[in-house]
């Protein structure tokens, strides 16, 4: 059955009917044409997927959108813009945390709530901080490195 | 994943209401074992009955000799909760372990403990607490609620409102994860309390269940000396690619003694 649904993304007021099974990522990226947000394993695992619901971490290939109904939703597109780009992102860039870059945008948004909830993190914390999210480069240690730059940029 | 009418109730009344005049309704907590079942079709629910609504789910509380935790409180939630540290501090460092960080901020520790999954770590600390769980019909002892692989006490559509734990004097939780899910191989949970300890062991069989050798040998003297050379029967053990039946009755005990040593360092 179809539903209406009224959540904010990015800030901006979102009014849409949908069918009930439909899942946030859906709506994200097929509706809304927002399609930073990847969808790599669709079971919960991978983090591609990752977005944050009202203001945290979240796989949202494992939230129905029904379910975001007076929610707020940040995606990667919604951190920055190319021309002033989010503390983590430009720290991605300079420590180049990417390879292929498929996994980039899931492991920025959980960097960025890894970030925001940890008091102080260090390269073990942020590796058991962002377990949520696979590489299928391993381009890990180069991760690493951005989200260990990105948190003195984003605490300054 | 199929069709299917969704309702957000916002009182565990209402709730209870949609569930009794539906054909075959699941309730939805964090979703995050329900929505993958039903992506593989493994279930397949005519009604989706969100319980996210009903706010009076939520919350942690100390009630004099109790830790109380809403249903639809989060694993996060559980672990950063100052209250939860200072009172049963076993609790919140099993829900920091559950998953990884984006699993925690949807998770929620009625739905773990309402699914009965058999390599879930919170029946451990039910279990092992000796908990008291209570529905919109009843209060369920934790020793009544567990009955088998993703079955407990709950009848049809009743549903879990909040998890009394009593406060232990000590308790320790010690799983060995899985390293792809975290799900618990064998998890270990064990409390003491008053001179009696409880000792629940979860991963290892269909079911969470209570290790009683291990129970009184730890009662007579609590060391770890006192249960190193205790042998669990495999015979009911899990048996799979994760762990054969004998190394899981080997790791109960391992986990166990290191519970007890994690137990006997807290002051």
């Amino acid at each position: 059955m179809a539903r209406e649904v009224n959540l904010k993304v990015n800030g901006e007021d979102v009014s849409e009917q949908l069918q009930e099974n439909t899942l946030l990522v859906d709506l994200l990226r097929e509706t809304l044409r927002l399609t930073g947000t990847h969808v790599g394993c669709d079971t919960s695992q991978c983090g591609a997927c990752t977005v944050h619901l009202n203001g945290r971490a979240v796989k949202s290939c494992t939230v129905l959108a029904v379910q975001c109904e007076g929610s707020e939703v940040t995606t990667v597109e919604g951190i920055g813009s190319p021309e002033k780009l989010h503390p983590m992102q430009e720290a991605f860039s300079e420590c180049h945390g990417l390879q292929c870059g498929f996994c980039t945008p899931g492991m920025i948004m959980s960097a960025i709530d890894l970030v925001h909830r940890e008091e102080s993190l260090d390269e073990n914390s942020i590796r058991e901080g962002l377990e949520g999210n696979i590489c299928r480069c391993t381009g890990y240690h180069n991760i690493v490195r951005s989200v260990e730059l990105a948190a003195t940029k984003m605490r300054n | 994943m199929y069709d299917f009418n969704y309702h957000r109730p916002t009182s565990l009344d209402q709730a209870f209401e949609i569930f009794s005049n539906s054909e075959d309704a699941s309730y939805l907590a964090g979703g995050h074992t329900l929505l993958p079942s039903m992506k593989q079709r493994l279930a397949a629910p005519t009604d989706i009955i969100d319980l996210g609504g009903i706010s009076s789910l939520e919350g942690i509380k100390s009630e004099s000799d109790e830790l109380v935790i809403g249903a639809l409180t989060n694993h996060d939630e559980v672990a950063t909760s100052a209250l939860v540290s200072s009172e049963i501090p076993s609790i919140a460092k099993l829900a920091s372990n559950i998953g990884d960080a984006q699993v925690r901020n949807r998770g929620t520790i009625g739905g773990s403990i309402a699914n009965s999954d058999p390599a879930a770590d919170y029946p451990a600390a039910v279990l092992g607490l000796g908990a008291r769980l209570v529905t919109n019909k009843r209060v369920i002892k934790a020793d009544d609620f567990f009955v088998d692989m993703f079955e407990t006490a709950l009848e049809e559509g009743e549903i879990l409102q909040e998890i009394k734990f009593p406060k232990p004097d000590k308790s320790a939780y010690q799983k060995l994860p899985n390293p792809a899910s975290r799900y618990a191989v064998v998890g270990v949970f064990i409390a003491s309390r008053n001179g009696s300890v409880r000792v629940a062991i979860t991963g290892a069989a269909p079911s969470v269940f209570r290790a009683p050798e291990l129970e009184s040998r730890l009662s007579e003297s609590f060391s770890v000396e006192a249960i190193e050379n205790v042998t669990l029967e495999s015979e009911l053990m899990n048996d799979d690619m994760h762990a054969s039946a004998a190394y899981r009755a080997s790791l109960c005990v391992v986990m166990a003694k290191r519970a007890v040593a994690d137990m006997l360092k807290i002051s």
